[in-house]
């Protein structure tokens, strides 16, 4: 579905992704796991077309995104959340949802400035559709409030409906547990299997290896800006290379 | 009673007349603004507009009907032109950038025969009705509002609250904040047309700095988070300094010091819904504490 091919990135003179290859099949949840700095967030930014790669190409459903604007990207059908939370804070949560269906709203100046049938009738759609997506993460009763009332945990949940709106087949998830507790991260584990249910593709990059282990059907590892293993999960535990990326080499001493 | 609305009229339909222009100019930015723009060429695109609108006036036989269109038309091309370049740079880049574009118009006016170089224009045909503003005033809060309810208005918010995750969210950000900027300077423009005819004579010095302050000054004071804080903002800045006629001398510096403390104590301006929401719901709430307490000490 989503194929990256020998992708390099470099700021100035510093390398931070070197030919890395890898593909996220479609109906799974992929993961991309690394240490800090490995160039993970860097991967996402390029797949989104927030960064342009120094070279190699990337390809969704036989599609180049190489050189396409974000707003396009996510109208092919790539969505994101954020590291950092990223929702519209002074928005009401119901708002936040129909920003995300932007490029599914048809309606001309006209229908606007004279309040038409057209206009009408694709807003209460849209709203509806807000509401069924919040109901999805268990947010319904919230539509109304402010996004600024939200705990942290609502707030990505929130980036997830928000996400979902923009009716995306590939779902990029950046560090979704990023911050959170344990009671948090295992309700958040549930959404996630929810969406997939629902038969959307996710790719995730994490750090929280219980987290990755227990949602992932496949997993790529990423160390200084190279893939160094990619597999299964139980594949991924018992790699020597990935324990000494994680865990350190033991001293010859 | 008549006698008294004729001495009245003749006297403040001029304040009258730019109560309404000045809440056009403070919609104007507020439209910008809104997007999350900080530009401040409105003054400027304020005077191409009455500059248009007073040459069509004074050298055709044209209906003021065009004479208005042209001065919507003209400031929107002109914004098409320099927006495109200069919208790339964000917050006080931006507004450096738009003040120095306003530096460029006054200059260019100043030089040209056309519009009357350092003398300006003299003798515009006064053809402005109370009703023009009103109507034309109200045209644009019509349209301001509806765009408020649809996915224009939603894309320049989200626009104004992040940029980047707007892009993802499919919004073509570059194309709505091009759309703001021109819309602003229509709405500008137009108010710059009106102005010129009612005040007969108009010059380079009208459209500069000061006023773009000036204009910027009356969204803020107002409040930017919806259509009536600019409308506030630019009725009570223009009767301020009528009524503090009482002051004399220290007129102005009283005029800056409500400005200080209006800024310093209402930093999101006068009207500020989710403020003055806070203050009644606290209010209420004590009421009901009050209540709660006085029932108590019977009981005891």
């Amino acid at each position: 579905m989503l194929q990256l091919t020998a992708i390099s990135k470099h700021f100035g003179g510093l390398q931070v992704l070197q030919d890395v290859n890898f593909t996220v099949p479609q109906g799974s949840i992929f993961g991309l796991i690394g240490p800090n700095g490995a160039g993970k967030t860097t991967i996402i930014n390029l797949v989104t077309g927030l960064l342009r790669p120094s070279s190699g190409a990337i390809q969704f459903d036989g599609a180049d995104l190489t050189a396409v604007q974000p707003h396009r990207i996510t109208k092919l059908g790539i969505a994101r959340t954020f590291q950092n939370i990223r929702i519209f804070k002074e928005m009401s949560l119901l708002e936040n949802v129909i920003v995300g269906m932007h490029e599914h709203l048809h309606y001309g100046a006209a229908g606007i400035l004279l309040n038409l049938k057209s206009y009408r009738s694709v807003e209460a759609k849209a709203r509806e559709r807000a509401m069924e997506l919040l109901s999805w993460l268990r947010l319904d009763h919230k539509a109304h409030l402010l996004a600024n009332n939200l705990s942290y945990g609502e707030q990505r949940k929130l980036e997830f409906a928000r996400a979902l709106a923009t009716e995306p087949k590939l779902l990029l998830l950046d560090e979704p547990v990023a911050g959170m507790n344990p009671a948090e991260k295992t309700e958040l584990m549930a959404e996630i299997i929810n969406i997939k249910q629902r038969g959307f593709s996710i790719f995730m990059i994490e750090h929280d290896m219980r987290f990755v282990m227990g949602l992932c059907d496949k997993i790529a590892v990423l160390n200084f800006g190279k893939i160094i293993a990619e597999g299964t999960p139980a594949e991924i535990r018992n790699n020597p290379e990935v324990i000494e990326a994680y865990l350190g080499k033991e001293d010859a001493a | 009673m008549l006698e008294w609305w004729d001495g009245f009229w003749a006297i403040y339909s001029t304040v009258i007349f730019s109560m309404g222009i000045n809440a056009m100019l403070a919609l104007s930015i507020y439209l910008t603004l809104s997007c999350g723009l900080l530009s401040l060429a409105n003054a400027a695109f304020m005077g191409i507009g009455a500059y248009a609108a007073s040459v069509i006036s004074m050298q055709t036989a044209l209906p003021f009907p065009v004479a208005l269109l042209a001065s919507a038309l003209l400031p929107a091309a002109v914004a098409l032109v320099i927006g495109i370049p200069t919208l790339r740079l964000s917050g006080v880049y931006l507004a450096m950038a738009t003040l120095g574009f306003g530096e460029v118009v006054r200059v260019i006016v100043l030089n040209m025969d056309v519009t009357g170089g350092p003398m300006g224009l003299n003798g515009i045909p006064l053809k402005t009705e109370w009703w023009h503003i009103v109507l034309l005033l109200g045209a644009t809060l019509y349209c301001l509002a509806r765009l408020r309810r649809s996915k224009v208005g939603r894309a320049f918010e989200a626009i104004k609250e992040d940029e980047v995750a707007a892009r993802l969210m499919g919004v073509n950000v570059p194309a709505y904040k091009l759309l703001a900027f021109v819309l602003g300077a229509v709405i500008a423009g137009m108010a710059g047309g009106l102005n010129a005819h009612y005040t007969f004579t108009i010059g380079p010095g009208n459209y500069a700095f000061e006023n773009a302050v000036d204009i910027l000054t009356m969204a803020v004071f107002g409040g930017t988070s919806n259509l009536i804080g600019p409308l506030l903002g630019s009725t009570s800045l223009t009767l301020l300094p009528e009524m503090m006629r009482y002051f004399k001398d220290f007129r102005l510096a009283a005029n800056g010091l409500i400005l200080i403390l209006v800024i310093l104590y209402l930093p999101k301006g006068m009207w500020d819904p989710q403020r003055i929401r806070a203050f009644w719901y606290k209010k209420a709430e004590q009421k009901a504490r009050g209540k709660l307490t006085n029932s108590a000490g019977k009981a005891g």
